[in-house]
């Protein structure tokens, strides 16, 4: 147990900071342009804090891989503020997913546009018959030739109106065992055939899109991984998205902001802070975050060494989420009245940032495996409780 | 940068377990909780042997020299075993000799506390939380006078390491004219907790009265507990995943049926991180000067609330047995119970946790 960096690391962790607050009058604001944003990925590709890992040769910049670095450039721009590397859909994991089952022609041409912030993606796998269960999926890809012709619907796709490309799990053997009948296909956005209807949700904004499909046409050289195995492909996606979810770097900020607001803002003269019942409901989410932050480190570790992550892996996205929203939660309960302003009301604090985390939080306790399903999970597979029944006929 | 238990830390752990097994089965915990022997000697020698008692012992005193962590990880397995080992007082009082006692204090006591011969009692209970019925403890001219609740391991104790009203520690021989133990009775019977009545009894100091050393007996048995809680609450999710996977109704075994599963799933959701949680503060009270004392806090804070939740949960999920003394599972659950208050339940030490923070009104 011992948490200093060594020389090289400590030197390493400083060159990233120094590089990230020596460009800054690069780092694309809030209004950025796409040129700017792509920009500066490419900048960050070149120096090694993006896309570090990923081979040259598809775009990356082809370091060899070591976790402790790439958790040293994390913090690095979280500390510093700096816009991060791109994330979203396609870098985190749609990259990953064409690395493990793409074929050569496909990673060469969507892995370097899409780390470059070139070509933005969206994740196709709900429809409204098929969520959680989403095996059950039934838009269909019939075979013409030498295209795929698809028609079905997809629902609550993330940033599909602003998308370029989707990654998308369509039924292509409709007489196969359910899992066995999907394929994984990549395709344009703008592919004849295609509509998207957004979808406005509880925060007032429309985070995500119904996706129509009708005779949608896409080469069959755009299967990944294989006719038949999408489920599979799926799971390689899925793996990378919860991983995604529940990072503490998160929690950790909102604790700091929260605490900063309670002890700002006053009522009837006193100050937040000191109304003991608030208080102790951020003390108790403190040793939440500190609990989950100690859990990441411990993940850390465990990664490093090649030991398997176990319950303190699967355990991430339900405790990591749920403690979100329950941060949001303590900040509109510590505001009161003023907690409840929004849109563009006087008197709004922090530009109501914490009624739309309340809200959109709960969207990601349900998004990307539900808690009930992340309880599954966590029994089937970290405590060997038997398996959910499947249905025998579908 | 290493978050992980060492090999020889894995290798502590399983050995560990293995004399547990064989010297506090659930019966030897069972007989000493319906007896009265103030200490089980028999379990105490073979933790001994094995190298507990002498974890927090400088090794120029006959012990091991080791940190906090493995102290943690020790007590973690006392409490999965529910055993009857009066290793809190022993730890604490090894801490506060080590890091405050004179030379002839560290000789005369250091050696014998890591061979297993002597056991060491240890009042804290009003300086941190401040007194009930009266009590508290006074010196005057050098001589100690009072009360003192809720002492850790008291009833087999050679010597006694009391905090006075003002945060100074005293050490003070047990068998020193003066000195009255009486037992208090928990609902925990697998450690004996007890109340000492000092009237005049010849004491030394123990490091200056400045409130230093205390806040660091508090921020150590605080992370102590934590670790007691983690292993019983351990114990209890396991207990619970065993039978759940055994036990059968309507023709299926109830780990099958969601509502249990879920049950199991949301204990070991919250209990996973428990685990890094008392690391990181036993890693910090040797390594993290500025970060001890509220990992600390939090451990003991945190741990209260999974480790009432877990105990409540595994019970029910055994269904009536659950209740039953002959499960036995009930000797976890108080354990925890008694846990959580012991120096502090959650809201008091968070309430202190704020005020290390500054977070309190008096700062405003
Ligand atoms: C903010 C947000 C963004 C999203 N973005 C995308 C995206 O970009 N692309 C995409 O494809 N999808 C996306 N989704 C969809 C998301 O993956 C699904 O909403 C999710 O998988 C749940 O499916 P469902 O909504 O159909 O709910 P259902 O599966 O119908 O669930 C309804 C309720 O039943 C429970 N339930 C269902 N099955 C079980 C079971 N076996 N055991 C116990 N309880 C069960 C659920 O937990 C839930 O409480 C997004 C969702 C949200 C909220």
């Amino acid at each position: 147990m011992d948490l200093a960096l060594s020389p090289r690391y400590a030197a390493f962790a400083k060159e990233v900071r120094a590089f990230l607050l020596d460009h800054r009058s690069q780092w694309p604001g809030p209004g950025a342009s796409r040129a700017e944003i792509i920009a500066w990925q490419t900048q960050l590709i070149t120096a090694g804090y993006a896309a570090r890992t990923i081979p040259a040769a598809y775009g990356g910049h082809g370091a060899a891989p070591d976790i402790l670095e790439s958790r040293l450039i994390a913090e690095a721009f979280i500390d510093t503020g700096a816009p991060g590397p791109l994330g979203g859909q396609g870098v985190s994991m749609l990259v990953p997913t064409l690395l493990e089952v793409g074929d050569e022609a496909q990673k060469q041409a969507w892995i370097g546009p899409t780390l470059r912030g070139e070509i933005l993606w969206c994740q196709g796998y709900s429809e409204p018959g098929a969520g959680s269960d989403l095996a059950s999926l039934t838009t269909r890809a019939y075979e013409d030739g030498e295209d795929f012709v698809i028609n079905g619907q997809k629902i609550w796709t993330s940033t599909a109106h602003l998308a370029d490309m989707i990654f998308c799990l369509v039924r292509t053997e409709p007489d196969a065992p359910k899992h066995d009948g999907i394929s994984y296909l990549i395709f344009s956005m703008k592919t004849p055939g295609i509509e998207v209807r957004p979808l406005r949700t509880m925060t007032g904004h429309a985070e995500f899109n119904e996706v129509f499909f009708t005779d949608v046409r896409v080469p069959r050289t755009q299967v990944v991984g294989g006719r038949g195995a999408g489920w599979r492909v799926a799971n390689t996606t899925l793996k990378h998205e919860r991983g995604m979810l529940g990072d503490p770097h998160a929690a950790e900020a909102r604790l700091a902001a929260i605490t900063k607001l309670m002890r700002e803002e006053t009522l009837g003269g006193a100050r937040l802070i000191d109304n003991p019942v608030l208080r102790d409901r951020l003390m108790r989410l403190q040793g939440e975050v500190l609990a989950m932050k100690a859990n990441g480190l411990r993940l850390l570790t465990l990664n490093l060494r090649g030991e398997s992550p176990g319950l303190a892996g699967l355990i991430v996205k339900l405790q990591g989420c749920e403690l979100n929203h329950q941060l949001a939660a303590l900040a509109i309960d510590a505001l009161g009245e003023l907690g409840i302003l929004y849109h563009d009301s006087p008197r709004l604090r922090a530009d109501g940032v914490w009624q739309q985390r309340y809200m959109f939080d709960l969207g990601l306790i349900i998004g990307g495996g539900t808690a009930q399903i992340q309880k599954n999970i966590i029994a089937e597979r970290g405590l060997g409780l038997p398996r959910e029944p499947k249905l025998a006929a579908s | 940068m290493d978050f992980g238990l060492s090999e020889d830390q894995r290798l502590w752990q399983a050995s560990l377990s293995a004399v547990l097994q064989h010297v506090a089965p659930l019966e030897r915990v069972r007989a000493f909780a319906a007896g009265t022997e103030p200490v089980a000697r028999d379990v105490w020698s073979a933790l001994a042997e094995a190298g507990a008692a002498g974890l927090l012992v400088p090794e120029r005193h006959g012990g091991l020299g080791l940190g906090l962590l493995d102290a943690a990880l020790t007590v973690e397995a006392l409490g999965g075993q529910a055993a009857p080992a009066p290793a809190l007082g022993v730890y604490l009082a090894s801490l506060a000799l080590a890091s405050a006692g004179r030379e002839s204090q560290q000789a005369r006591w250091l050696g014998s506390l890591a061979s297993g011969q002597a056991l060491a009692g240890v009042g804290l209970s009003e300086a941190v939380l401040g007194g009930r019925d009266g009590a508290g403890v006074e010196v005057r001219e050098g001589r100690l006078s009072g009360r003192a609740l809720f002492v850790i391991d008291s009833a087999a104790a050679d010597l006694l390491i009391i905090a006075d009203r003002e945060g100074g520690l005293h050490l003070v021989e047990a068998d020193t004219q003066g000195v009255h133990a009486s037992p208090l009775t928990t609902i925990d019977l697998t450690r004996r907790w007890g109340e000492i009545v000092l009237e005049g009894a010849r004491a030394e100091p123990l490091g200056p009265s400045d409130g230093v050393v205390l806040s660091r007996l508090r921020d150590a048995a605080w992370t102590l507990l934590a670790a007691d809680m983690l292993g019983a609450s351990q114990t209890l999710l396991d207990k619970a995943v065993a039978y759940a996977k055994e036990r059968r109704q309507f023709g299926r075994v109830i780990g099958g049926f969601q509502a249990v599963k879920h049950m199991c799933a949301e204990m070991a959701a919250a209990l996973e991180p428990c685990r890094a949680l008392v690391w990181y503060a036993a890693y910090a009270f040797d390594a993290l000067p500025d970060e001890a004392s509220l990992a600390a806090a939090h451990a003991k804070a945190h741990l209260s609330e999974v480790s009432r939740f877990v105990a409540r949960t595994a019970t029910e999920v055994h269904g009536g047995i659950g209740i039953t003394d002959l499960l036995g599972l009930h000797f976890w659950f108080k354990r925890v119970g008694v846990d959580r208050q012991i120096l502090g339940g959650p809201e008091s030490v968070r309430d202190l946790a704020a005020r290390l923070q500054g977070l309190d009104d008096q700062a405003a």
